[in-house]
């Protein structure tokens, strides 16, 4: 068997500017975390786009499943309370 | 579910217009023509690299010469996103690049062509990747998240591609009457095998009926190729460019442009690999490839020698 | 030599050998091993292409007959372009770039950060904004060091051999002609000379990390800062100034 690669997949997540939340930019391939970094600055903050990046081997993320989403979500359209808005206030009182 | 109840469950979806996503149940056979068409348009981002490459070190400016290495960079990296937004449906980027040499896989036919002389450079940018974005922007609606995801991105990316390369064209046609003949060259070489990007007439297109029912594609060739013509002649005639189409005019009644017809007897010819350059770009592909598999496997065997360490 | 003589031959000099790196740099489009590190090395060539671009540019300020970067990067004889010969070696195989980019690195790493306190202050902006860059280059070539010292037996050979190859041309980065010693003088330049201990170091550091043996060869190879180059450079210019030369009315 052949030992070429192309080397791990890794995904890739970008902080756009200081105080931001990291957000997924999309992948690279590299061999480690520093070969992973450096890929992903070379590829996704080119112009500019980044303050900061994260990278994790895509092998060590979990997604939900499609079919799940219905028990995963559909649970809190109903808890309104969780939300500011459900509550009535006493007219006139203020910053609250 | 079984398969019916996928499928059904599956095209209701994309009749209300969401994306699907990478978990989500699909039915085999588009996932397999996802896997074609993106792994194609990956292809045909990298092997696009060697036509511009070609002018790199002969670049005339320090300017120009920025320009182009940033652009061919853009499209390695366009290659990178499609080849990622592919790997989610369970092909590796090895796989790809095995089925591309083997001649499975196939790129866009516009890279088969020589760039001869500097306003090739000018002539890729206005119209290869003119009519690319035509294309691209069209895909931004379509409905494999990743796939339209990536096209977003590489939309905003590439639109100083198209117009570095008219501005190269708008220089030459400024300059001396060897420039300016350079540029007609240039056009007219480029000119015809831009509109067969686009690929067969709709009333020839074996694989549209179910890219459209699963809004894969979402405009036709000839409108997506009608698009382009309308916007380029204007953009040609301003900087003094003919186009070598006798046949060319403005339809007052349909009020677009009708052309030429295109050489379909040519565009077959190059899809089956008789083009001026299929050979030597494939070469080119499989000679670096092979002789950067020594540096990947350093990579890979290092990273292995440090797992054991810690 | 006047200061004005000796500033403009100075800035030649560091524009060149960033010119001539991005030139063999910018080689690697299309060819490198994995798609990434295509993009990685035509981002280190197009950060070359940029301070060549800026030295060349003052550089025909300082001279004052109107020359502009381009016509100083495209136009003039092979003999008045005075980079180090270590910039003009082929691109060679990918071990080889590697090794040619950690032991230019190691140098520009010391040599612009003593020019970021330069007293001329365009000098200065310029070397404020090139050490960054040469920070990452440097990173990024001592990681592929790593990489291939460690990785296999194969890759450890080919980086050894790149390491013999080009450590004859490593010495010259540290001459002082005339024009350096009056600019040391002025506090505008640097002393090279006294950057060397300093490089070997950090490039002995780095190469013994990387399992690669110091070559033991002391015989050096000069000549770039006088004009006179290797067979390479010829091929260079052949294809560099090509339009320029052969359309010397046209402008791009």
């Amino acid at each position: 068997m052949s030992t070429d690669t192309q080397l791990d997949l890794w995904e890739v997540f970008i902080q756009s500017r200081p105080g931001s939340h990291y957000t997924h930019a999309g992948s690279v391939h590299a061999s480690d975390n520093q070969m992973a970094l450096q890929n992903a600055r070379d590829i996704y903050t080119r112009r500019n786009e980044g303050t900061s990046i994260w990278v994790v081997p895509a092998k060590y993320v979990s997604a939900s499943n499609a079919e799940d989403a219905g028990m995963f979500f559909d649970p809190s359209n109903d808890k309104m309370y969780r939300h500011p808005t459900f509550y009535v206030m006493p007219e006139g009182a203020k910053q609250i | 579910m079984d398969a019916i109840a996928i499928e059904n469950a599956f095209q209701e979806k994309i009749d209300k217009d969401l994306n699907i996503e990478p978990k989500d149940q699909m039915p085999e056979k588009y996932r397999l023509h996802l896997i074609r068409q993106i792994s194609q348009h990956a292809h045909s981002e990298v092997i696009g690299m060697q036509p511009e490459g070609n002018w790199i070190t002969r670049a005339p400016s320090l300017r120009s010469k920025q320009i182009l290495l940033a652009k061919i960079q853009d499209e390695g990296g366009h290659g990178l996103y499609l080849y990622s937004a592919a790997e989610t449906l369970g092909i590796s980027r090895e796989e790809m690049i095995e089925q591309l040499h083997s001649g499975k896989a196939k790129y866009s036919n516009i890279f088969n062509y020589p760039s001869l002389n500097w306003a090739d450079i000018g002539a890729i940018g206005w119209l290869v990747d003119g009519a690319a974005i035509v294309n691209q922007v069209s895909l931004q609606r379509t409905s494999y998240g990743p796939y339209a995801r990536a096209m977003v991105r590489i939309c905003k990316e590439e639109s100083f591609h198209q117009r570095q390369g008219y501005e190269i064209m708008a220089n030459m046609m400024k300059g001396t009457n060897e420039q300016k003949a350079m540029a007609q060259d240039a056009m007219n070489r480029w000119w015809w095998p831009s509109l067969m990007m686009f690929g067969p007439h709709d009333s020839d297109s074996p694989n549209s009926g179910n890219a459209f029912k699963w809004k894969i594609k979402r405009q036709s060739n000839d409108v997506l190729r009608q698009r382009f013509i309308d916007k380029t002649v204007q953009q040609a005639e301003v900087i003094g460019l003919s186009i070598p189409d006798k046949d060319l005019k403005w339809n007052e009644e349909k009020q677009c442009y009708d052309h030429g017809e295109i050489n379909w007897e040519e565009f077959n010819q190059v899809i089956n690999g008789n083009g001026p350059c299929n050979k030597q770009r494939m070469a080119h592909h499989i000679k670096y490839h092979n002789e950067g598999a020594w540096v990947r496997e350093a990579a890979a065997a290092y990273q292995k020698h440090i797992n054991e360490l810690n | 030599m006047t200061k004005q003589e000796a500033l403009y031959q100075y800035l030649l000099q560091l524009g060149d050998n960033a010119l001539i790196q991005s030139h063999r740099l910018s080689e690697w489009c299309s060819k490198g091993p994995i798609l990434e590190e295509d993009l990685a090395l035509t981002n280190i060539a197009l950060d070359y292409i940029g301070r060549a671009q800026n030295l060349l540019h003052y550089a025909g300020e300082v001279e004052g007959k109107g020359q502009s970067a381009d016509q100083l990067a495209y136009r003039r004889p092979e003999h008045q372009y005075y980079n180090n010969l270590i910039a003009e070696m082929p691109k060679g195989d990918f071990a080889f770039t590697i090794a040619k980019q950690l032991l230019i690195s190691t140098y520009e790493l010391l040599l612009y950060t003593e020019l970021c306190h330069s007293k001329d202050e365009t000098l200065a902006g310029i070397a404020g904004k090139a050490i960054k860059e040469v920070r990452y280059h440097w990173t990024h070539s001592r990681d592929w060091c790593y990489r291939l010292g460690k990785g296999t037996v194969l890759s450890n050979e080919l980086l050894q051999q790149a390491v013999n190859d080009l450590w004859m041309y490593t010495g010259e980065q540290f001459e002082m002609g005339a024009e350096e010693e009056l600019m040391l003088k002025e506090v505008i330049g640097c002393d090279n000379k006294a950057l060397q201990n300093k490089w070997l170091e950090m490039v002995e550091t780095v190469l013994s990390d990387s399992n690669i043996k110091i070559p033991t060869a002391t015989y050096n190879q000069s000549g770039g800062r006088k004009g006179i180059h290797t067979e390479n450079m010829g091929h260079i210019l052949s294809e560099m100034q090509y339009l320029q030369r052969a359309y010397p009315e046209a402008i791009w």
